[in-house]
């Protein structure tokens, strides 16, 4: 019988090593998988990649990781914010690397590692400093940016609910990066707020079908919070 | 001189968002231009992180941090609205399936290049978002700015100085002053508010300015 189903968010964890590329759902908090995150801290490894579309906000999630001093690099859309102070500081001290993607593009080579496709050609960021040193092609008049594609080693991601097959269906704005994290890194673990028999998701409403999906765990919904402004 | 309000500016901008159309509005004052979108016309307002038919903001109390804006403000969905990813939320920008964006700008080019994400100021930290994708991805992208700086320079140019956010993307720019078309032809004034001449609008831009259409009250 297959069960993905972990007991803790410790134990979904237990097998991330120092220098693991750990991509992580959310925009800003909604979909950030912090009982995932605490537990990464709680384990104690560094020199993370991270893939997040932001850098942190407040104290929690990818921000406390950051402050943890976790991080060695992130890839992510939009480091600051106003309530980024986590990555500002360490970003002003020299301790994380920056790695800055558009987030289309964040997103379409995300999901060109998931699909196995071995770059993409995007018009996002042609002639910008973005786009700087990278190859470039005209095709039917419009010009393009040759960008690779953004694999990890884990991904975590938050969901609504999951089965043991690990088939995820998100919650409103929450759902953002999780289902092409869910396809582009080797071990993806999702949190849920509710574990369901097989079957009891509609097989025609299904987002992220199980395959991509090796563990589940079951965190009870917890409070989301607001971001300063 | 005469300066249009925040409000007026959104109102403004409103007035030419048609019936059925699919637009993304930016963060900060774009945003404010769902306030004057006429309720009888359906307009589909899309978020960059998720949404499509999004509503106005909940009411104080009945907030869903799960259901937010790109600016990660709460907001509600209407009726007929939906969710997906990431990647098809951006497929809908570069696509070329959203009618309008409008971006805020720190400059744009009378020949339409856009400005909007990075002062290139030394320890500046970037942050570019969903910028880049908007402005190149939309079938019209709108602008929406004060004409000058609070130094007094024009923030309509020869030539960005600013590092760009896409090249000859912006279609229109709607100022506290002033409404512009840009592109390949060059600058050209659609409207001013009233008592600004063309000849004023030249020397504060200090860009060459086509001018056609009788001055209106914006």
């Amino acid at each position: 019988m297959i069960d993905k189903i972990v007991e803790s968010a410790a134990a979904a964890v237990a097998d991330i090593q120092d220098g693991a590329s750990v991509m992580i759902g959310g925009f800003g908090t909604a979909g950030m998988p912090d009982q995932l995150i605490d537990a990464l801290i709680d384990r104690g490894v560094g020199d993370l990649t991270i893939i997040n579309n932001n850098a942190g906000n407040g104290e929690t999630g990818v921000a406390a990781l950051i402050k943890a001093g976790r991080v060695k690099k992130i890839i992510c859309s939009f480091p600051r914010q106003s309530d980024s102070h986590h990555f500002d500081a360490a970003y002003r001290a020299g301790q994380i690397e920056l790695e800055l993607v558009p987030q289309g593009n964040l997103a379409a080579r995300i999901q060109a590692a998931g699909a196995g496709l071995g770059a993409i050609f995007t018009p996002t960021g042609f002639g910008t400093l973005l786009a700087e040193g990278k190859e470039t092609r005209t095709i039917d008049g419009v010009d393009y940016v040759l960008e690779y594609p953004i694999k990890a080693d884990f991904a975590l991601i938050k969901a609504q609910s999951g089965d043991r097959w690990g088939n995820l269906i998100y919650r409103k704005t929450a759902r953002n990066f999780g289902p092409i994290m869910a396809m582009a890194a080797t071990t993806t673990i999702a949190q849920v707020s509710h574990v369901v028999d097989l079957g009891a998701i509609d097989p025609e409403i299904v987002v992220t079908p199980g395959i991509f999906v090796q563990r589940v765990v079951q965190i009870a919904s917890t409070t989301n919070h607001a971001l300063a402004a | 001189m005469n300066r249009m309000t925040r409000d007026q500016m959104a109102a403004r901008v409103a007035k030419d968002i048609p019936e059925g159309a699919y637009v993304n509005l930016g963060i900060g004052l774009p945003t404010k231009v769902a306030n004057y979108l006429p309720v009888e016309r359906d307009i589909f307002l899309q978020s960059e992180n998720g949404l499509l038919g999004m509503g106005p903001a909940p009411a104080p109390g009945e907030e869903d941090w799960e259901l937010i804006n790109a600016g990660k403000q709460a907001v509600t969905l209407l009726a007929g609205g939906c969710f997906f990813h990431h990647a098809d939320s951006f497929a809908m920008m570069r696509g070329g399936h959203l009618d309008i964006c409008v971006l805020g700008a720190f400059q744009v080019s009378v020949g339409g290049d856009l400005a909007n994400w990075h002062t290139g100021e030394p320890g500046a930290i970037p942050a570019v978002g969903g910028a880049m994708d908007l402005a190149i991805g939309a079938k019209q992208t709108f602008v929406m700015m004060d004409l000058l700086t609070k130094q007094g320079e024009s923030k309509l140019v020869e030539a960005c100085t600013y590092p760009l956010t896409g090249l000859g993307c912006v279609s229109r720019v709607y100022t506290d002053v002033a409404v512009f078309d840009v592109g390949a032809q060059g600058a050209s004034v659609i409207e001013m508010v009233d008592g600004l001449s063309i000849e004023e609008l030249r020397r504060l831009t200090g860009v060459p300015l086509a001018y056609a259409a009788q001055p209106q009250v914006a």
